[in-house]
């Protein structure tokens, strides 16, 4: 894991997209920085910090596009994946460097309360946990760009797809207000996912008895809970697509709440991510 | 040391390999030769562990590669068709980077670093980076990489490719010094290389095994049959029934020569009779001068050709171009090129 990790660390640092990386996060939690903080005066670092996570959406892409993608296209995956090193040490050296990297200008953000302090009272328990959510919010953002750098060959597919993700997943609170919370809308909305899913799985398995059979239970079930609790289905669909927002579980920390389900949640996206990776790699092995 | 039992590999419905067992002993080269897509780099990706096979099994040092991946992955190193470089490194950075990824003591990491750059020739480069290397350098330090550690077994996916005719015969030789502490696999559409440094070839032909044996033994295989080339100045129909009278003759085809009033026979023989006299005597009764006389063994050329099946499509192009030779004096070379093929 020490070798692709330190190997990965000197590439970033070596060429520009460490540096760009750095430079773009600190170029606009400065301007946020210098905005609330030094203008208007406000004591909490968290605001800066809170107002310019829409940078990860165009970051976290230049960090993460080339992670897999480059070694696939490069046919370099070769020697990694026939060292006698394990899929999941390869993918966490990767992920550690990328983190490291992420983590400069958060070190240097722990700095700016302390400049603040300087000229008043800080809260600094309040600054450090919203700088704790900040870290793991990337984080997370970090690991779902590294699994799609896995999925293509592409550095450019790999960033445009990140981006699409991150900003689906940035306004899809927003977004899902528009859809209706009625308990009918939401049922009609989990038919057309199930007849969705019938059709992933046809495809996958060309099995038709199988996919229809799955979708009828599963259609089944769903009528049924209808019939019986129609309460369940109201404001479903909101609630779903609530899991995919990764930036509202943030909002607690910058309120100063240590919020362990924030925590757990993050951390949840994280091993699922990697995990995902490491599978998407051993899958290349196959096709 | 290696022991391949009924490796199959589907991609769809195309199959790349096909059913391949062989067994490879200590200290020995093997050569995997076989024209374009014939699965010889599928092969030695599954027995590296790059890609899994559809069914079959690869144990390598009583290392199952798909079961203990890792085990068996460290008495392997490999060379693929293309080097895995990292274009950003140095040289000796890289095999910094592959020394470590091998778990390759830290002790002994510089020691052997030193050695393999010193045995792969490419000291002199070791601080440039690899991105402006010509492709020979970029070549040695692929190779450079699959030694380091001193794997058992070291696979190479046509080692020479790209290179120019004095680095093919450094890499040759390097490969042959390595044969004395290791088993070599290397894979090559190229007969001469082959018949040259390997001690054993295996012949694969749409992901089969069709032949496997030492390059002496295959040429003689197939030469169970000798041929013999004459040129001769008389009458087709004349000539025919002389060659009809003797019996060592086994089939013959009559064309027409280059040179005037002659005519050129193949012929294939019986094994073991020497009938040159026969024919001589033969021909002199008749009055029919031998012009030319040449006897011919099938080289490991011709057995590869007749076991992957394409010697037809090959003849057939070879007359087009007698055919040319007539217009054009040059097609000596073409012919050369055309066999290497």
């Amino acid at each position: 894991m020490s070798a692709v990790y330190k190997r990965e660390l000197r590439a970033y640092l070596t060429s520009m997209t460490g540096y760009i990386f750095i430079a773009f996060i600190m170029f606009l939690v400065g301007i946020y920085f210098t905005a609330y903080n030094l203008t208007y005066g406000y004591s909490h670092f968290g605001y800066a910090l809170s107002s310019s996570i829409f940078a990860f959406l165009i970051v976290v892409p230049i960090l993460t596009m080339r992670l897999l993608a480059e070694e696939k296209r490069q046919k370099t995956d070769q020697i990694l994946l026939t060292a006698p090193v394990k899929v999941m040490d390869i993918i966490l050296g990767k992920y550690f460097a990328i983190l490291t990297i992420f983590s400069i200008p958060v070190i240097l953000f722990c700095f700016y309360p302390l400049l603040l302090s300087m000229f008043g009272t800080v809260s600094f328990s309040m600054t450090y946990t919203t700088i704790l959510g900040y870290f793991l919010l990337g984080a997370a953002y970090l690991a779902v760009g590294m699994f799609i750098s896995s999925l293509t060959e592409s550095q450019v597919i790999a960033a445009v797809l990140s981006f699409g993700a991150l900003l689906v997943s940035y306004m899809i609170t927003g977004l899902s207000q528009f859809i209706s919370g009625t308990a009918f809308t939401s049922f009609i909305c989990f038919t057309i996912l199930i007849i969705i899913l019938a059709v992933i799985a046809y495809v996958m398995t060309k099995n038709y008895a199988f996919a229809s059979g799955t979708a009828a239970v599963l259609e089944a079930m769903t009528i049924a809970l209808y019939l019986f609790k129609s309460t369940l289905f109201e404001g479903a669909i909101a609630k779903i697509l609530n899991v995919i927002d990764l930036a509202t579980k943030f909002e607690n920390f910058v309120n100063g709440i240590f919020d362990v389900t924030g925590i757990v949640y993050y951390l949840s996206i994280i091993v699922l991510f990697i995990f995902l990776s490491v599978q998407s790699l051993q899958k290349r092995r196959w096709s | 040391m290696i022991e391949v039992k009924n490796l199959v590999k589907r991609y769809g419905s195309n199959v790349a390999v096909d059913n391949l067992s062989f067994k490879v002993e200590k200290g020995q080269i093997y050569g995997f030769l076989g024209p374009n897509g014939a699965g010889k780099s599928t092969t030695m990706n599954i027995i590296t562990g790059y890609i899994a096979a559809s069914d079959g099994e690869v144990i390598i040092n009583g290392h199952n590669i798909f079961e203990e991946p890792e085990l068996a992955k460290k008495s392997i190193g490999y060379l693929p068709e293309i080097p895995p470089l990292y274009v950003d490194m140095t040289p000796y950075e890289y095999l910094k980077f592959a020394a470590e990824l091998k778990k390759i003591d830290k002790k002994e990491r510089d020691k052997m670093i030193d050695e393999v750059m010193k045995l792969t020739k490419i000291t002199d480069v070791s601080n440039r980076l690899i991105r402006n290397l010509s492709k020979g350098y970029k070549q040695r330090v692929g190779l450079a990489q699959a030694i380091l550690g001193y794997p058992e077994v070291i696979i190479l996916d046509e080692p020479t490719v790209g290179l120019d005719p004095k680095q093919i015969i450094e890499i040759r030789d390097l490969i042959k010094s390595l044969s004395k502490k290791h088993t070599v696999i290397l894979s090559s559409h190229i007969l001469s290389e082959v018949s040259a440094v390997c001690d054993y070839v295996m012949i694969i032909s749409k992901g089969k095994l069709v032949a496997s044996d030492t390059p002496k033994n295959l040429s003689k295989l197939m030469a169970g049959s000798n041929s013999l080339e004459l040129t001769v100045r008389g009458d087709k129909k004349k000539l025919e029934t002389i060659l009809n009278g003797i019996d060592a003759i086994q089939e013959f085809e009559i064309h027409n020569s280059i040179e005037e009033r002659a005519v050129d026979i193949t012929m294939k023989i019986a094994s073991q009779s020497d009938i040159r006299e026969d024919i001589f005597y033969a021909m002199a009764e008749a009055k029919c001068p031998i012009l030319a006389m040449k006897v011919s063994n099938m080289s490991l050329e011709d057995v590869f050709l007749e076991l992957t099946g394409e010697d037809k499509e090959v003849k057939e192009n070879q007359i087009e171009l007698e055919k040319k030779s007539f217009e054009k004096m040059e097609n000596e070379e073409e012919k050369e090129d055309e066999r290497s093929l």
